[in-house]
């Protein structure tokens, strides 16, 4: 476990080192960032000056050293926008994306598991082929439309609900600040949520029940049948268990990507994350947070593949670690 | 909604009672957040509207281009050179400090080191402080701009920003990139003061309570400004009452916000002309008058607002939009395919040629599909066009470079004044003085420079709306830019929210006057 630990570890700083020069290299594709700084008036001269100033104009490899140098004590530059480093802007902006990501990967558990296990119990019924003719759309539907649909639904025509942002929000610690205890705040976080989680739902619910169903066919699960042991416990103790192993692993993997559809939702829902954030900063040429921003999801990614492989590991313990 | 709606409303009450009668509050969402608390730090929209609410300049543009007292109560030309400003008496800053010709002579001085604004201030040779409350602007040349580029000067608290700050910098420290006192702290004149901001998230403002100008009609005690990005996002909370005012409005909701009953749009012609430059010294062909006049017959410029901009520009011939000195109303779009067939005959090249384009795709309202239209447009006089759009971002740096033979550019006057498009736009070329810093066409006519440069040194306004009038159709004549359209402004609000008299063609509603009803 700590061989295991460790060996990741030096991974993931391989990978940061990857991911750092691949998005230092490309940012000079991204744009002028001076173009964003300056008024149009400003003359070619007093640009070339201010480049000089903030050590644009220097070769590649004295830039990529400069900040290597600054990145491994911590500083990972400064944001051309917030005029803050540009770690701390995303660390800022991290609860208000966790928070959307939280609230979609519940709406997905609590709606993908029964209805996956119960299409794979009763394949035939009207329930069950209405939900898997509501996730193939449900698949094929771009989030940016889906997203505009509920806001037009709920918040325009029904107004039900807000139509952006995160609403009220209270501090829990440094700065932390949650929408999950007010009502304003949940409110607020509905629709953004079921959006982001639109586009997993259909993947896990077929997911779900294509594993249920070939797990309800296996010998233990006829055995358990046969020694007349309850449904309820067959169903969702023996054979959910083993269902939830190759779900697990696509989850984990999917997390990634979820982070990257916040991208989508946030902008749509003017929601105050590191998504909007990050393509904000595209839009701007904010060189330093395009950086940081790809860093620090680089590391999310390692830290969720590392801890699904210690969760596997829990579910199955016939798997192991360091033995890879 | 109702949820919110009795949350909210249990929230005022408990705020108390006691500011119960007037106080309106007004939620917000523009496009863009101020880059900084610091009103030098970049010429921007978001800069200037910020500007307008917690400064106030000495003189300002009224709805139909005039000129308005503000913290100037008078002014008077002295000689060619020189034009004395009253100040206001008895007006404090929001640190309580009282405002003097002290605090002009010290905002007047900054600007003159901001890289942004030190171009419109360039033509003034100095500030004379006459007394407690008068000033002498100076000019080097007799120069005609000198009330349009006072309002640009919003007076600082000069004590206000005096001293060391915590780092040991200097507060009036003027950086375009870094914590500097100035871009975090502020103290103006102005109807509000902010109260808190989350840069790219919310900006929170009150109103000046000690504000001088009494006469003011606006009873907007606070305002909470949103930035929303995405327009239709924009439009969408405005239309589910989570804001009370939008701008900008996008062209394709303009009918469903007229539909809906509860909002009100207002709009108004802009000034910001969209152009593609010939590019000269790329293509042969146009340096042929009758190629360059066989492309601008060849584009139907009110096609292209009633297709794409869904009628919300206003057709071009030439760079000044009405109102201004140099508009020359006898100058009409010359949309006439045939002329323009016979036009590249004439010129022998009949079966055309291939050239390429390059606009941007974020800049303008509707720049990319503009371009396609334009192209497709060309290909009518067998002039081929090899288009590529890309984001602002990318786009500048290719403008710079002069990559196509056919670029995109839209402009607005800094100065609201037509030689400020011609000393951009169409003057000829010079890299060392950086005249015609944007013309990447290089059209090059030296006649026009003349009578630039006497325009800019004109102080009688009759001749010199006859000069510039006189450019317009100079450059008219020698089709030296393509002309498409001026982009119309709009903003939308819910009906008791009476935008219509502090809006104007700046874009920067004077929100110190907004009325809002019960």
């Amino acid at each position: 476990m700590i061989a295991f630990l460790i060996k990741r570890f030096f991974q993931a700083v391989v990978v940061m080192f990857v991911i750092s020069l691949i998005s230092f290299s490309i940012q000079d594709n991204l744009g002028d960032p001076l173009r964003e700084l300056v008024g149009q008036s400003v003359s070619e001269e007093e640009r070339q000056a201010l480049r000089d100033e903030m050590g644009l104009n220097d070769p590649f490899l004295v830039q990529y050293a400069r900040f290597a140098t600054n990145a491994l004590q911590g500083d990972l530059g400064t944001s051309y926008f917030f005029k803050e480093p540009a770690l701390d802007v995303i660390l800022n902006k991290l609860p208000a994306t966790l928070e959307l990501v939280i609230g979609a990967t519940l709406i997905i558990v609590l709606v993908s598991v029964p209805t996956g296990v119960y299409s794979a119990i009763k394949p035939n019924s009207f329930f069950s082929r209405a939900v898997m003719g509501i996730s193939i759309v449900g698949i094929s539907v771009p989030v940016f439309l889906t997203a505009i649909g509920l806001i037009y639904l709920f918040s325009i025509e029904l107004g039900w609900m807000p139509s952006y942002g995160r609403g009220e929000t209270v501090p829990v610690f440094g700065s932390w600040e949650t929408g999950f205890v007010t009502g304003d705040g949940l409110a607020h976080l509905v629709l953004p949520c079921f959006t982001l989680a639109s586009i997993m739902l259909p993947l896990f619910i077929r997911l779900i029940r294509a594993e249920m169903m070939e797990v309800l066919q296996s010998e233990y699960v006829k055995f358990a049948w046969a020694k007349g042991i309850s449904p309820t416990r067959i169903y969702f103790l023996h054979a959910l268990k083993n269902t939830m192993l190759p779900v697990i692993t696509v989850g984990g993997v999917q997390i990634g990507t979820m982070v990257a559809y916040t991208i989508l939702t946030e902008t749509v829902f003017q929601w105050p994350g590191m998504g909007f954030l990050f393509l904000e900063a595209v839009n701007r040429v904010d060189t330093p947070l395009i950086v940081a921003y790809l860093i620090v999801v680089g590391a999310i990614f390692v830290i969720t593949n590392t801890l699904v492989d210690l969760i596997y590991g829990l579910v199955n313990p016939t798997v192991k670690l360091a033995g890879k | 909604m109702n949820k919110t709606a009795s949350l909210l409303a249990g929230a005022v009450l408990s705020m108390g009672l006691v500011a119960a009668s007037q106080a309106a509050t007004l939620k917000m969402a523009y496009d863009a957040d101020p880059v900084s608390l610091d009103p030098h730090e970049q010429l921007s929209g978001a800069t200037l509207q910020l500007s307008h609410m917690t400064f106030d300049p000495l003189v300002r543009w009224g709805q139909n281009l005039n000129i308005e007292p503000r913290l100037a109560s008078s002014w008077e030309r002295v000689d060619d050179l020189t034009m004395r400003f009253h100040l206001r008496e008895g007006v404090k800053f929001h640190s309580g400090n009282p405002f003097t010709a002290k605090d002009v002579a010290f905002t007047f001085n900054r600007l003159r080191d901001s890289a942004d604004f030190k171009a419109i201030f360039a033509p003034f040779k100095e500030i004379k402080v006459v007394d407690e409350h008068t000033v002498d602007l100076v000019t080097n040349e007799p120069f005609p701009l000198v009330l349009n580029n006072a309002t640009y000067l919003f007076p600082m608290d000069s004590k206000f920003y005096s001293g060391e700050d915590a780092n040991g910098k200097p507060k009036d420290l003027l950086v375009k990139h870094g914590n500097s006192f100035a871009s975090r702290n502020l103290s103006g004149t102005g109807p509000y003061t902010v109260t808190s901001r989350e840069q790219g998230v919310k900006m929170e403002f009150t109103r000046n309570m000690d504000y001088w100008d009494k006469q003011s009609p606006g009873n907007v005690n606070n305002i909470v400004l949103t930035p929303i990005k995405e327009a239709p996002t924009r439009v969408a909370a405005l239309l589910s009452g989570d804001v009370d005012f939008i701008a900008p409005v996008p062209p394709t909701d303009h009918k469903r916000i007229d539909r809906s009953g509860k909002v009100e749009l207002v709009t108004m012609g802009g000034t910001r002309i969209i152009t593609f430059q010939m590019n000269q010294s790329r293509v042969e062909a146009f340096k042929d008058v009758r190629v360059r006049q066989a492309i601008v017959h060849a584009i139907n410029q009110e096609g292209i607002v009633k297709k794409i901009m869904k009628g919300f520009a206003t057709p071009a011939a030439q760079f000044s939009p009405k109102g201004y000195l140099g508009h020359n109303d006898s100058l009409k779009p010359r949309y006439d395919l045939k002329k323009a067939k016979q036009l590249m005959k004439e010129a022998g090249y009949e079966n055309g040629f291939t050239v390429t384009m390059m606009a941007p795709n974020n800049r303008y309202v509707n720049d990319a599909k503009i371009a396609q239209a334009v192209a497709s447009m060309l290909s009518k006089i067998n002039i081929k066009v090899d288009l590529k759009t890309m984001p602002k971002a990318q786009y500048w740096p290719e403008f710079d470079k002069q990559s196509a033979d056919l670029m995109m550019i839209g402009w607005h006057a800094d100065t609201e004044d037509s030689n400020n498009f011609y000393e951009f736009l169409s003057t000829c070329r010079n890299k060392d003085t950086g005249a015609g810093q944007y013309n990447s066409g290089e059209y090059c006519n030296t006649a026009v420079d003349k009578m630039v440069a006497e325009a800019n040194a004109e102080t009688d306004q009759e001749k010199r709306a006859a000069l510039m009038q006189k450019i317009e159709k100079t450059i008219y004549d020698d089709a030296g830019f393509v002309p498409l359209h001026w982009q119309n402004l709009a903003w939308a609000a819910r009906k008791n929210v009476e935008i219509q008299p502090v809006v104007n063609v700046m874009n920067f509603p004077y929100l110190g006057d907004l009325v809002v009803k019960d």
